[in-house]
């Protein structure tokens, strides 16, 4: 039986990804809703998101894609008000559940948010801040996962030579790139990117991009966008919300080339949203 | 009129109000300081205080003046950061934490010589302590809180929302990450709070008047014994501060150079709280370049 974010000292024994077949799913959504107070934002949408794969969120401002996002990793109690209904089933647990350790889900969970968020300490600093507290305190293994996970999130070459200079010197882009790589660093499983990439330069923006197509070796990522092109660039499966609804949700070749909805294909053409 | 000429004016009038202001300040200065540094001197500053004959010092009032700040911000600082520490992150808004900004408001804006009386009754009747360095601490105590806590809770609230969103979505708990982001990203408001709150204590007089008292024993400064009588250390010693001794020289004062002494202990006050402004604020950024990492 798998407890292991039940109010216990993370391991890591969910991250042997190899011994896991690939098309299966991390998560399976049923009939999720969420409220703000009275307000309902998520309708009960159902949905699996897949292993390993780049699933992406599109829709209009306040469609729910983000409220969505923040409840895989119950971001969302942070905001006074906000509940939710329904199941979300990651590892044969519902996160929704009142008993879930919230905290350990997180590790396994991780997020990036859509403005760079770096800590304002020194870079290194900003990546072994959440080691140091999951218990990883030996300056050895602590220099090795940060090398590890700057060169996963391939900022190792531009700052190696300044990690224990301030993250907030780093270009936008860069802080982007220092906000996955901690993140990475935890070594989740699934990555939640909300709008990763919107606050930067086309360039870091091509940057960030193929770091996520990179990162779905090892990892599952769920994506919100607005960027048409993003999400058809890099997604494997694409899922189209409006007013509080999954409208489709399907391969993302099929979403953007042949969409089965008509109000997919008005949103994805433009003429809306 | 048009609005360039509006423009023009409203510049005007702002650099009218910051120069009277700047005028204002450092008229107050030159004052004090032209008129009080005259009569300081090493030996002014070294000997005790004489209640009849001519050439008394300021020696305890100025040690007592720093060991009251020390020991109210022992107390006051951690208990405000406490309390703005829960007032901006655990206090669920509703009726209950209204009441208790609303006591906070009431609290901070008590006039010194009711929180006087008020540590009369408390830590020098009731306690049976007498006048003391702890009785007047705990008044200041009283007096700072509210104004630590506040601005514990502005500098926590001021932190951006994406800071503890990330340390939260990377599996930290919320103490750990009030510990290691929020406090840290607070720390130079917190800090100009209670510098402020420290000028407030070196300068405060009625609350001290009946709680730490008006007179301070023979100090032996040899002795560091904090609980013999004549050890500047013990806490339970009455204690007249520096701003008291201006005070009472002026109003109950035998003494024949009543003016000296006042001008000089005023100008070492004003002195004394400018040199700990500069340097809790110069400590203050050290610490906060070396956790931001920013050289």
């Amino acid at each position: 039986m798998v407890t292991a974010f039940k109010d216990e000292p993370i391991t890591n024994h969910f991250l042997d990804h190899n011994s896991q077949q690939q098309n299966e799913q991390i998560l399976q959504i049923n009939h999720l809703e969420i409220f703000y107070g009275e307000k309902r934002a998520v309708n009960g949408i159902t949905l699996d998101i897949e292993k390993n794969a780049v699933t992406a969120l599109i829709g209009p401002s306040g469609c729910g894609k983000s409220t969505f996002l923040r409840s895989i990793n119950r971001m969302n109690d942070l905001i006074p008000g906000a509940r939710a209904k329904g199941e979300i089933i990651y590892e044969d647990l519902n996160i929704l559940s009142e008993d879930i350790n919230v905290v350990a889900l997180r590790k396994e969970i991780g997020m990036v948010f859509q403005k760079p968020n770096p800590f304002p300490k020194s870079i290194y600093e900003n990546i072994t801040h959440a080691l140091k507290f999951a218990g990883i305190k030996k300056k050895s293994e602590l220099d090795v996962i940060v090398e590890e996970s700057l060169q996963k999130a391939a900022l190792w070459d531009e700052v190696k030579d300044r990690l224990h200079k301030s993250a907030l010197s780093l270009s936008g882009g860069q802080q982007q790139r220092l906000c996955i790589a901690r993140t990475i660093a935890m070594k989740p499983t699934v990555m939640l990117l909300d709008e990763p990439s919107s606050a930067l330069d086309p360039i870091s923006n091509a940057k960030v991009e193929d770091l996520i197509v990179d990162l779905k070796k090892d990892y599952s990522i769920i994506i919100v966008t607005h960027n048409m092109q993003q999400a058809s660039r890099i997604s494997d499966k694409t899922a189209f919300f409006l007013s509080g609804d999954l409208i489709e949700y399907d391969a993302t070749e099929k979403i953007f080339t042949n969409p089965s909805v008509k109000k997919t294909e008005e949103y994805i053409s433009g003429r809306f949203g | 009129m048009n609005s360039k000429t509006a423009d023009r004016i409203a510049t005007g009038v702002f650099i009218t109000i910051a120069i009277i202001i700047i005028s204002i300040l450092v008229g107050l200065f030159y004052y004090i300081l032209v008129n009080g540094l005259k009569h300081v001197s090493l030996d002014f500053l070294t000997s005790p205080s004489s209640n009849v004959r001519a050439g008394g010092g300021i020696r305890d009032q100025l040690f007592n003046s720093f060991y009251i700040l020390l020991l109210t911000m022992l107390i006051a600082v951690p208990l405000g950061i406490g309390g703005g520490i829960y007032m901006a992150e655990y206090a669920k808004p509703g009726k209950v934490t209204d009441i208790i900004r609303s006591c906070i408001e009431v609290l901070a804006s008590l006039p010194s010589i009711v929180i006087g009386m008020f540590g009369l009754l408390m830590f020098v009747n009731l306690t049976g302590w007498g006048y003391t360095i702890l009785g007047g601490a705990l008044a200041l105590t009283v007096f700072n809180l509210p104004v630590i806590v506040r601005v514990s809770e502005d500098a926590i609230r001021s932190v951006p929302r994406d800071l503890k969103e990330a340390s939260l979505a990377l599996g930290i708990t919320r103490w750990h990450t009030i510990k290691t982001v929020i406090l840290p990203s607070a720390f130079p408001s917190i800090l100009t709070g209670a510098i402020l709150a420290s000028g407030r204590v070196f300068g405060e007089a009625a609350a001290l008047l009946f709680t730490a008292g008006l007179s301070t024993p023979r100090l032996d400064y040899a002795n560091w014994n904090p609980f013999s009588d004549t050890s500047p250390l013990n806490i339970f010693r009455p204690a007249e501060t520096l701003a008291v001794h201006i005070w009472s020289v002026n109003t109950q004062g035998l003494i024949p150079d009543v003016e000296e002494v006042s001008n000089g202990a005023a100008a070492v006050l004003v002195l004394s709280v400018l040199i700990f402004n500069l340097l809790a604020r110069w400590i203050g950024s050290m610490i906060h370049k070396k956790i931001t990492a920013t050289k």
